[in-house]
């Protein structure tokens, strides 16, 4: 079956948009906070990528990621220090390239006991093993410099070409530069046969065993090199805050990269590229807006486990594909119109709701005592005492959810009607490229 | 002398509290073949609910009420939330409880904030139980001893000698078969999930006040019950147990005997370095190595015999 | 082709607690032999194949292979050593296309190992061989479709295919007709005979007259030991055999 020239274009296009977006990016969003934004976006983006090579492509779930990236962001805090002082001559555009090998040195030495097992056992090993690192690296301050952590200055050494990454907008396209060759590695990753083999073991290890090869060890090679691209995504970060501290390689930002690459999607490629984004936009961005951020987070994180497992990567792959086949007829549009409408009425009164029950108990993000405060929201102010803004977020949210539920019963008949649409499309389509 | 056996009963403590919080989850995970990260988030539920209904009602009404408001809390979100999330695979139902745990950390921050609440012991088991030499022994740890283990007793019985006890016993090895039989399985989840949380926010009312009660209480054990539960083998209470009392042993001899590896070789006339990474390495007391203990054991456990202890299957 | 047995078990014995399950298999398969087992139920052909593939242990006895001793090897070294095997229930990789699957299969053979550094879609002979693999079994229309999507039928051939197509020099099939109707059956039997073609076959099979049509020789195991083993007519006239199946046969 001969690959067809235009096949090869197809694959390359994608690349060139992603290539073209890591460019433009700063240009569209401009301004000190997006970039910062922007950045931080970047090194997560790579790292729920390499957090994906075990959960979607391995079947692994690992609870110990950032040990790999926190490590690895160390390795890099102390190479760059020693470069600031003088003492050793590299550049800082590579130092992400000496984090990824701290990274998979340590994927060498944790890996190896962590594969012997798989599934939920290697979860829980995962989990040992993450709270070992953390209350190790609180024990040697020497190294990893106690609670504090250890600071760095990414203006280390003599400028390349005129750049000494002071300017953040030097140090964002290192990580876009970094994020897209580590992109472009994973993606090529999964088309070799350790890649092919490593799907083969998430699927049916026993049968990998009887077609000659040993599970352990394919899982403990994909460990290795998914320990690399977070050490990796560990320097770019060290590079972009300049310090590391303990929370590096804690549990919590190990479940926060697998909440986001979940979100994202772990069935497909792209999933931890949408996880990364919104992810960072949760943390990082809603967090300057409102205290409740991390409820929302959380919430929003069930409502995809339990409508959307397929992540956010799933949902638009599936709309993809009925505009693709052209099943995305007119009462299919309304309807999908009439969901999002629903919706965002009823996220408005959650929100709402929510906003005013923060500031009511803990005061706004402008001081303490502001309880009694209105709540400035959307350009209006609700006033918390009295009942009415109360009635208007229940009602919001009551004429949302009753909204959403009258749709589905609509909704389902006409979505599998579009849905065998596409399967047919798609099955004429590869008969007609087998033929 | 006296050391030891102080030493001893504290790490008893420590271990029974653990084992309530844990008995629990060792019966919710042989269910659902998937840890429950939101389990701790129970036991703080419990604390909490536990503190508004003292403060309203006393004491002896919030040991009984807040375990079963919490316990039926808990069998609602298995009802409406997990059983949705079970039929897309573990790693959903994992990742849903994940949420969960975030989720109630920040509601109880939203209705009770940031800072501790004062959920005190109550007067009637202030005090000293009895004096070993010059050190105290509360009223309250005694209390705490005899709920873990009336407790203990109680649900062993349950589910050996009870029908209801057998049928869950069935259910949680053979759903498939034990729904053939005709009973309601799904219901049987929604009673163990339910009775599971329950019994971390019994442990939650009676550590919250020995201990303290605040938004944090649930990340600070929810690592370690799941060392308890995965040593000591899935769905086994007797390995709960065992494992439990163990830690709790390990944990307190370990921060109260706060040696150091370089005193150790120094008393044998090894020389040390000054300097370098052997030297910090030696500088190391018992007393910061004792948090990681507990996930030393995990991991040596799971590499070297995954079903644990007492367990019957890998998880 | 040498006298010299290619797949010999001597004395295999295998408990689970203390249930015995093999006490004392003793079995010699010359090359290119076919040999159904055949046995009621329970009486431990299931087992043997395990041992025999390494998926559980023996606690004593020796099962060698071309004069290698396999009895404490893994799967994947014993599969290496040219011993391949299919399942009973279909074992496949239901998330990789038809392809795939079959093209996993070839990948140790060909040598290409751990490589991650290479491009699959480059490598000419795994991709010919695959297809070529595929063709022989009659899939390469639905070559792109997910394992998992395939029709029982398909799965079972799509079994075969897996386990042939790395060229094992002894193959081990358990039941693979099982669940398929009279035409159907008589359609696999002839692709086995087709595709195993100068290898040395080792079948558990309940469908007699499958066995009739594929055997040389029939090994008779009953409660954890083969009764007997000799060639078709010689199991047919066998009163020892006939009584065990037909005493069954009264009890049930």
């Amino acid at each position: 079956m001969r690959v067809l020239s235009a096949s090869r274009n197809g694959r390359l296009l994608p690349w060139l948009w992603f290539a073209g977006a890591l460019v433009a990016a700063p240009w569209v969003f401009s301004g000190g906070a997006a970039l910062s934004l922007l950045s931080q976006m970047g090194t997560m983006i790579l790292l729920c990528l390499s957090c994906n090579l075990l959960l979607g492509e391995g079947g692994m779930l690992s609870f110990g990621h950032a040990v790999y990236s926190g490590l690895g962001a160390f390795g890099a805090a102390h190479l760059m220090n020693r470069i600031g002082e003088g003492a050793l001559d590299f550049p800082v555009t590579l130092v992400p390239l000496a984090a990824g090998l701290v990274g998979a040195a340590c994927g060498v030495v944790f890996g190896y006991p962590t594969t012997r097992r798989a599934g939920t056992t290697f979860a829980m090993i995962t989990l040992g093993l993450v709270e070992l690192v953390s209350a190790a690296v609180l024990m040697f301050p020497e190294i990893f410099g106690g609670e504090g952590g250890i600071a760095t200055d990414r203006v280390a050494g003599a400028p390349v070409l005129g750049i000494s990454y002071g300017p953040q907008l030097q140090v964002y396209y290192l990580i876009a530069g970094w994020l897209l060759v580590g992109a472009v590695a994973l993606r090529a990753l999964t088309g070799t046969p350790l890649g092919r083999m490593l799907n083969a073991v998430r699927d049916n290890p026993q049968r990998a065993a009887f077609v000659g090869y040993d599970p352990q060890r394919v899982r403990y090679l994909a460990l290795i090199l998914s320990a690399f691209f977070a050490g990796v995504a560990g320097g770019l970060s060290t590079i972009n805050f300049e310090i590391v501290s303990a929370e590096n390689v804690g549990a919590a930002r190990s479940g926060e990269i697998l909440l986001f690459t979940f979100i994202g999607g772990a069935a497909h490629f792209y999933g931890p590229i949408l996880g990364g984004v919104v992810g960072v936009l949760f943390s990082s961005w809603l967090s300057g807006y409102t205290q409740a951020w991390h409820f929302y987070l959380g919430g929003f994180f069930i409502l995809m486990v339990m409508a959307a497992p397929n992540g956010l990567a799933g949902l638009t792959d599936r709309l993809w594909r009925v505009w693709r086949a052209r099943a995305l007829n007119g009462a299919l549009a309304v309807l999908l119109a009439a969901f999002a409408l629903a919706g965002g009425l009823a996220l408005a009164g959650v929100i709402l709701a929510t906003e005013m029950l923060y500031q009511l108990s803990l005061g706004s993000l402008a001081g303490i005592g502001d309880a009694v405060a209105p709540l400035r929201l959307w350009g209006l102010a609700f006033p918390l005492q009295t009942v009415w803004p109360w009635l208007i977020a229940g009602a919001l949210t009551g004429v949302g959810v009753a909204a959403i539920l009258r749709l589905r019963r609509a909704w389902r008949p006409l979505w599998s009607a579009a849905w065998r649409q596409v399967e047919a499309a798609e099955a004429a389509a590869s008969h007609g490229r087998a033929t | 002398m006296e050391f030891a056996l102080i030493t001893l009963l504290n790490g008893l403590s420590y271990g029974f509290l653990l084992f309530m919080l844990s008995s629990g989850l060792t019966l919710i995970y042989s269910m659902m073949g998937v840890p429950n990260f939101a389990h701790a988030s129970f036991y703080m539920l419990g604390a909490y609910v536990a503190y508004a209904l003292s403060t309203v009602f006393g004491f002896w009404p919030a040991l009984v009420g807040a375990p079963l408001l919490v316990g039926a809390l808990g069998a609602a979100i298995e009802h409406a939330g997990l059983r949705v999330v079970h039929r897309y695979g573990h790693v959903p139902e994992l990742l849903f409880t994940f949420g969960l745990s975030y989720v109630v950390a920040e509601l109880v921050q939203l209705v009770w904030g940031r800072s501790p609440v004062p959920y005190r012991i109550p007067p009637g088991l202030e005090g000293t139980l009895f004096t070993l030499y010059s050190t105290a022994f509360p009223v309250y740890r005694g209390f705490m001893l005899a709920v873990a283990a009336v407790m203990f007793v109680a649900i062993w019985l349950l589910l050996r000698h009870t029908r209801i006890g057998l049928v869950i016993q069935a259910a949680l090895t053979h759903p498939r078969m034990a729904e053939a039989l005709g009973h309601d399985v799904p219901r049987v989840f929604m009673l163990v999930f339910g009775g599971g949380c329950a019994l971390a926010a019994l442990a939650g009312v009676i550590g919250g006040n020995a201990f303290v009660t605040e938004p944090g209480m649930a990340r600070a054990v929810g690592s370690i019950i799941f060392v308890v539960v995965v040593v000591g083998g899935l769905g086994s209470l007797t390995g709960a147990f065992a494992v439990s009392l163990l830690i709790g042993l390990l944990q307190t001899v370990a921060v109260a005997l706060d040696g150091s590896l370089g005193s150790l070789l120094a008393g044998w006339s090894v020389p040390l370095p000054s300097a370098g990474p052997l030297a910090a390495l030696a500088r190391v007391t018992l007393a910061q190595v004792a948090p990681m203990l507990p996930y030393l054991l995990l991991v040596v456990m799971l590499v070297v015999r995954p079903r644990g202890l007492m367990g019957t299957r890998e998880g | 082709m040498s006298a010299d047995p290619v797949l010999h078990l001597h004395g295999v014995h295998k408990a689970f607690g203390r249930t015995a399950v093999l006490r004392g298999v003793d079995l010699a398969l010359r090359a290119g032999e076919r040999c159904a087992l055949i046995g009621p139920n329970g009486a431990g052909k299931s087992s043997l194949f395990n041992v025999i593939s390494g998926v559980a242990r023996a606690d004593s006895g020796r099962v060698v292979l071309d004069s290698r001793d396999i009895t404490r090897l893994p799967p994947q070294r014993i599969n290496r050593l040219g011993l391949a095997r299919s399942f009973q229930v279909s074992s496949l990789f239901p998330r990789l296309s038809a392809f795939d699957n079959v093209r996993c299969a070839v990948l140790w053979t060909l040598g290409y190992r751990y490589a991650f550094w290479r491009r699959l879609s480059r490598l000419r002979d795994a991709g010919e061989r695959a297809h070529a693999v595929l063709a022989r079994v009659g899939l390469q229309a639905r070559a792109r479709v997910p394992a998992g999507a395939l029709s029982y039928a398909e799965q079972r051939a799509l079994e075969l295919a897996v386990t042939i197509a790395a060229d094992a020099g002894v193959i081990l099939l358990d039941e693979p007709t099982a669940g398929m109707s009279r035409s159907e059956a008589q359609a696999m039997v002839t692709l086995i005979r087709e595709v195993t073609a100068g290898k040395t076959l080792l079948m558990v099979e309940h469908d007699m007259q499958v066995v009739f049509d594929l055997a040389d020789r029939i090994a008779v195991m009953d409660e954890g030991r083969i009764v007997a083993c000799d060639g078709v007519a010689d199991i047919r006239a066998n009163a020892a055999v006939q009584r065990l199946y037909l005493d069954r046969s009264r009890q049930a």
